[in-house]
């Protein structure tokens, strides 16, 4: 097997336009972004797709993560987006699986039946976008204090915060 | 006619001016290395710097038996709450040195997550500027304590 990237990024094309055409009615759509092989997935056809895609290989998943569009980037489109990356270590190759998620009912199945690394990848991307992973079985705030009430990942939080880091009791030296 | 007189060979002072003078040569430090700064401390700890020549080598990880809070680093939103917990832990008289940039007011970092600055939220005697600060200003922070504590600051505890 080659280890040129040309030939990676052909093998997982190949990959994912056969992976895809097995679910024809997801209308799966293969694309290239970055050099990377991507599949556009409907979101409830996710997790079928990512064990067909285990099945093939791709027995590593790097990243279970998001990205906020807020509707700017591809009219149309919902705001959201969760993005699964997964590696096939005896290929060579790398796919990204991605989901557009609504605004309104942010939720996706998890992938932690697939693979155990999405449990932590799937609690920050929880963390920092909101996006709740339904079947996780311990979904809290991984990063963020655990009464932080916000999802500071989102492009409408500022990055000043909403007051969170002023909200501290003071303590002064005659009441130490 | 002084007691002086009386007891030759004798130093004489005053219980408060040798409590002192105890005091700022035998400075614990309770390090609260947060982040990058923590590095120079631990530099200015070791032997080329060598903190011990002004009494303040023995480190105490616990707060109940140190007397100088040295805070090195980024406090996050998370890590105050325990800050502070550890700054009331500490028994008086104590005394707070907020070293580097993050610690002073934030630094670079004006985000959400980071504390602008430790004396928002607890008392600091001393500051040192710098990202990081070099080891000899973290001595020359604890010189400067010992200036203080030689002036009586800033405890004389009120009856
Ligand atoms: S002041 Fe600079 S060296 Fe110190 S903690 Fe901040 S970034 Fe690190």
């Amino acid at each position: 097997m080659s280890r040129e990237p040309d030939a990676a990024r052909a093998r997982a094309r190949e990959i994912a336009l056969r992976v895809g055409n097995r679910f024809v009615e997801a209308a799966v759509l293969v694309g290239e972004a970055g050099g990377t092989t991507t599949m556009t997935v409907p979101r409830d056809h996710a997790i079928p797709i990512l064990e067909a895609l285990r099945v093939a290989g791709f027995d590593y998943l790097v990243d279970v993560t998001a990205h906020d569009t807020l509707k700017l980037e591809e009219p149309g489109e919902e705001r959201f987006c969760v993005h699964w990356i997964v590696h096939a270590y005896g290929l060579d190759a790398r796919i990204h699986v991605r989901a557009w998620v609504p605004e309104d009912d942010p939720r996706v199945e998890t992938a932690s039946v697939l693979w155990k690394a999405a449990l932590w990848g799937e609690r920050e991307c929880y963390d920092m976008y909101g996006i709740e992973f339904d079947g996780h079985p311990d979904l809290r705030r991984i990063l963020m204090p655990e009464d932080f009430g916000a999802f500071p990942l989102r492009k409408d939080y500022p990055l000043k915060g909403r007051g969170e880091r002023d909200n501290f009791p003071v303590i002064t030296r005659d009441k130490a | 006619m002084g007691l002086e007189s009386k007891l030759p060979g004798f130093m004489m002072s005053t219980v408060e001016r040798m409590l002192r003078w105890a005091r700022k040569n035998s400075m614990w430090p309770m390090p609260f290395g947060t982040a990058c700064c923590a590095i120079e401390m631990m530099s200015a700890l070791s032997s080329r710097y060598d903190l011990a020549r002004f009494g303040a080598e023995v480190i105490r990880f616990s707060p109940r038996q140190s007397d100088v809070l040295i805070v090195s680093g980024r406090i996050s939103i998370k890590m105050m709450p325990v800050l502070q917990k550890i700054y009331l832990q500490m028994p008086e008289p104590k005394w707070v040195i907020s070293m580097g940039a993050c610690a002073s007011c934030g630094g670079v970092f004006d985000t959400y997550t980071l504390i602008q600055g430790v004396d928002r939220f607890i008392p600091v005697d001393v500051y040192i500027p710098g990202c990081p600060p070099r080891p000899e200003n973290l001595v020359d922070a604890l010189i400067e304590i010992q200036k203080k504590i030689d002036e009586g600051k800033p405890i004389e505890t009120p009856a």
